[in-house]
């Protein structure tokens, strides 16, 4: 059993920069940032060493941060600084029983995070309704294609807070 | 004329969405060398209900009837696990009369959603009559229900902190007299279709998944513990007040095949349903007198934090991701369906079978496409 | 009979068509209507239910109004169908399983065709049957009518084989292919009945039968449930697996046709074991007719003993279909090949070398 704060120090002396930090101001659940680009190796170290053996993915969510930003700059004009996306991990160790919370943020602009596929399979439906419903694109990932919407859903990515509904569908009317 | 070189191909079958079998609109694409399965490819989505676009625009006491919808043959667990993530994060303590209550309907409602799921696979094995045992056995919980809450599918019973209804007078008595009644039926059950010859040829050695594939898919519920791993979150990550009562956790032995077969699958819920029958034994005697609205919010305005709050549904894990951003409303709420990641171990455990042996496999995976889709 | 009939009417032609379609209409269409309404009913029974309830006293008409309704259905023919394949279907499906009939000897004046290869006859031409489901499978354009209509054909092809073999068995014993003269031969008493090795006369030779042709019996049995696609051998139609089977894209009176087909062959199977081990037509108890002195009393009594014991193996079949779970299609041929058949020739030699004592 490891506290998510040792298992936040254990990862920060083995990955260094590609951690990112530790939220925790949270009342319930806390969470280790990590670099989008490095999941991947992060979660593999976590999975496989022998303290952690984090061999249960819970749950994967996309999340709109819906920070995005105006302000002005000093000659008065209008600058956006957009808003981001994350995606969280839950992990949860069968065997030791213990758990610990993993967060990514990415540019709403640059959406591009390394998929985990490859260590959870179970990340494979999760990780295509993140893409379907957020537009976070995952590298790597054998078959990222929508998975509630319509294939042909032109829209966009639902979740989004800045979605707006289509008027029409395939020529059908979408408000009824 | 030139002749043609002859070649084969794979023969590309539609099933469903609408098909006998697929337990609802699942589409599954397969690839058959004659009618042997070389490849499944589950098309989901056709009942996507913006479940999580809809909470957003809720309060958090509007959302209880959204997540009847999700599992509607469990409506009661999810109500169970959504005011559970809902009071975790708010940090509210529900009276005791109110956690006893929550007991007995979810372990009525384990039980009732086995017993469709028991049915329903007679019915793909082939057997129609155990199906409408089954649900005549299912009328009596839900009429219990009924005099509940007075609904009998969508019950909008568990309340964040408390519940909409107290129970009737006659439910304590009412209650014990099913458990009487159904413990024999059980055994009925046992003799009509879970040891028949011909059944247990159709299920035994079917679709087996092993325990690391089982974990490394997230699967959940009874389908990991037929593979053998004693995990239940009521007793390995308790909530509510399950750590009070004496029951055991079946697991899948291989019993008449390898572990992790189909008939382990369903074996393991029919074992469920002793076990859920000794919870509520247990359980309707030890009422406390209490008022249920005592601990229920004026208003439910969580503070800003996030929680990811799973409890152990009649198919699974059933995990509620809420962020708040203290407001009245749910920034952001993920559901992690325990059929939708039971579903997606279908192609890995279904290669190599016949069609008819994947509707064996389908129907003891026990999804509901309400919950898959959300 | 046609003796009768053309006394009655004065010329042989006109009584060789009443003739031939007096089974349709004197007991096919009735029966059909009885067994379906029948099987809703068993069914209902074991499953704590009622069943059609609401048209006529505890839904008797409702296979009437079904019928109706089928008759108005719109007669659906998918695009991509074959059509004159697809037509024809129905018809050679039930061409296969009413022209059984023919030889089927329902009391001892009523019997449409005396021919001396009855048995033979009626075998030869069940195989209609399988032509008929396989033209539907194909023509439907459809893959799971394919698939059905192919597995339809491998079980019905593969049946056939134990069915035969225990057949020749009986044939051995009674030493005729003629189904009247199977019935007559079982005459008087039930312990004449072939099922307690009536066949070989008294004595001990009747007592070393019987557990032999207990087992013929229960092999032809399961052959011929297979035969009639019934469960747990209706994997043809299996309708969690295949939808409907061969007939998913039929609709209206050719679904109709193969739904009449279905019941007339499940009594027409039920027939041939009456006929082969339960003495045919003979009362168990001798005749009333003989101890009243009626003789006309005597074929209408045999009649009534032959469509009873009929209609007990047809609910034999549903009571089965409605305890049952289905079998997969290789356990199905496994359930042919490696035990039925094998069996029934072992039974064939057992038989045969007993009948030489």
């Amino acid at each position: 059993m490891m506290k998510p704060e040792e298992i936040f120090e254990l990862l920060k002396q083995k990955f260094d920069d590609k951690i990112i930090g530790f939220e925790n101001e949270l009342p319930v659940d806390s969470y280790i940032v990590v670099n989008p680009l490095a999941i991947k190796e992060v979660s593999k170290f976590l999975r496989d060493n022998e303290q952690l053996k984090f061999d249960s993915l819970m749950c994967l969510s996309g999340v709109d941060d819906a920070n995005e930003k105006k302000t002005k700059d000093e000659e008065g004009n209008e600058v956006i600084e957009k808003g981001t996306l994350s995606v969280y991990y839950h992990l949860h160790s069968i065997e030791l029983g213990h758990k610990v919370n993993l967060k990514v943020s990415v540019s709403v602009d640059n959406p591009n995070v390394e998929s985990v596929e490859s260590i959870w399979r179970t990340a494979d439906w999760h990780e295509r309704e993140a893409y379907d419903m957020f537009g976070i694109v995952f590298l790597n990932h054998p078959d990222l294609r929508r998975i509630l919407m319509p294939e042909d859903w032109e829209a966009g990515h639902p979740l989004r807070k800045d979605y707006k509904n289509p008027e029409f569908y395939n020529g059908m009317r979408v408000p009824y | 004329m030139e002749t043609k070189t002859l070649k084969t191909e794979e023969l590309i079958l539609n099933m469903g969405p609408q098909h006998p079998s697929t337990h609802g609109v699942l589409r599954l694409e397969l690839e058959l060398e004659g009618e042997l399965i070389v490849n499944v490819k589950p098309h989901i989505g056709y009942l996507h209900r913006c479940f999580e676009k809809h909470a957003e625009a809720m309060t958090y006491p509007q959302v209880v009837p959204y997540t009847d919808r999700m599992d509607y043959l469990a409506s009661m667990s999810n109500n169970l696990g959504y005011a559970i993530a809902v009071e975790r994060l708010m940090g509210i303590k529900v009276p005791e009369r109110v956690e006893y209550i929550r007991v007995i309907m979810a372990e009525l409602q384990r039980i009732a959603s086995h017993l469709v799921a028991l049915g329903t696979y007679g019915v793909d094995i082939g057997a129609f009559t155990p199906f409408l045992y089954c649900f005549r056995d299912r009328e009596k919980i839900l009429s219990l229900f009924e005099m509940t809450c007075g609904a009998r599918l969508l019950y909008n019973y568990i309340w964040v902190g408390g519940l909409s209804h107290d129970i009737h007078p006659d439910f304590v008595r009412l209650t014990k007299e099913f458990v009487e009644y159904f413990r024999p039926k059980i055994v009925e059950l046992n003799e009509l279709l879970s040891f028949n010859k011909i059944f247990i040829e159709r299920t035994a050695n079917i679709g087996i998944l092993p325990l690391d594939t089982a974990i490394n898919y997230g699967v959940t519920g009874p389908m990991l513990r037929a593979s053998g791993l004693k995990w239940d979150l009521r007793k390995n990550d308790p909530y509510s007040i399950y750590d009070r009562f004496d029951f055991d956790i079946p697991v899948g032995e291989g019993e008449k095949g390898t572990v992790g077969d189909s008939w382990d699958r369903y074996f393991v819920r029919v074992q469920e349903m002793e076990q859920s029958l000794r919870i509520v034994e247990q359980a309707i005697d030890q009422i406390p007198e209490g008022n249920v609205h005592e601990a229920v919010p004026k208003r439910v305005k969580p503070p800003k934090g996030s929680i990811y709050s799973r409890v152990e549904n009649p198919k699974g894990e059933l995990g509620f991701f809420i962020i708040s951003d203290g407001s009245v409303n749910p920034f952001r709420m993920k559901v992690r369906g325990p059929s939708f990641v039971n579903l997606s171990v279908l192609n890995e455990i279904s290669k190599g079978h016949l069609v008819a042996d994947l509707i064996a496999i389908l129907g003891s995976t026990d999804i509901v496409l309400g919950e898959v889709d959300r | 009979m046609y003796d009768i009939l053309t006394n009655i009417f004065g010329n042989q032609i006109v009584a060789y068509i009443i003739g031939a379609a007096l089974p349709l209409f004197v007991w096919i269409l009735p029966f059909v209507l009885f067994a379906v309404l029948g099987e809703r009913k068993v069914s209902a029974h074991m499953q704590d239910r009622l069943g059609p309830m609401r048209v006529g006293y505890h839904g008797i008409l409702q296979t009437v109004a079904d019928l109706l309704k089928l008759l108005q259905k719109e007669d659906i023919v998918t695009p991509a169908a074959d059509r004159k394949l697809f037509n024809l279907a129905p018809y050679i499906v039930f061409l296969g399983s009413y022209a059984a009939f023919a030889a089927i000897p329902f009391s001892s004046i009523y019997i449409g065709s005396g021919i001396e290869v009855g048995i033979f006859y009626i075998l030869a031409v069940s195989s209609f049957v399988v032509v008929g489901i396989l033209m539907g499978g194909w023509a439907s354009d459809n893959k799971y009518s394919l698939l059905g209509a192919m597995r339809s054909a491998a079980q019905i092809v593969s049946y056939e084989i134990p069915t035969a073999i225990v057949v020749l068995t009986l044939v051995m014993l009674t030493g005729t292919l003629n189904l009247n003269t199977i019935s007559q031969q079982q005459t008087a008493y039930f312990w004449n009945w072939n099922i307690l090795g009536g066949a070989a006369g008294s004595g001990i030779t009747q007592i070393l039968l019987i557990p032999f042709m207990v087992i013929a019996f229960v092999i032809l049995f399961i052959s011929t449930l297979a035969e009639v696609n019934r469960t747990p051998f209706d994997i043809p139609e299996a309708e969690s697996e295949l939808v409907a089977g061969f007939h998913t894209e039929y609709s209206g009176m050719k679904f109709a046709m193969f739904f009449l087909s279905e019941y007339a062959n499940m009594f027409a199977v039920s027939a041939i074991v009456v006929t082969l081990f339960f003495g045919g037509y003979q009362s168990p108890f001798g005749y009333l007719g003989n101890s009243l002195g009626i003789p006309w009393l005597i074929p209408v009594e045999q009649l009534f003993w032959f469509l009873a014991k009929g209609v007990f193996f047809v609910f034999v079949q549903m009571w089965l279909r409605w305890t049952l779970p289905r079998l997969r299609v290789d356990q199905l041929m496994t359930v042919c090949w490696k035990y039925l058949i094998p069996y029934a020739v072992f039974n064939l030699l057992i038989v045969g070398i007993i009948s030489l004592l």
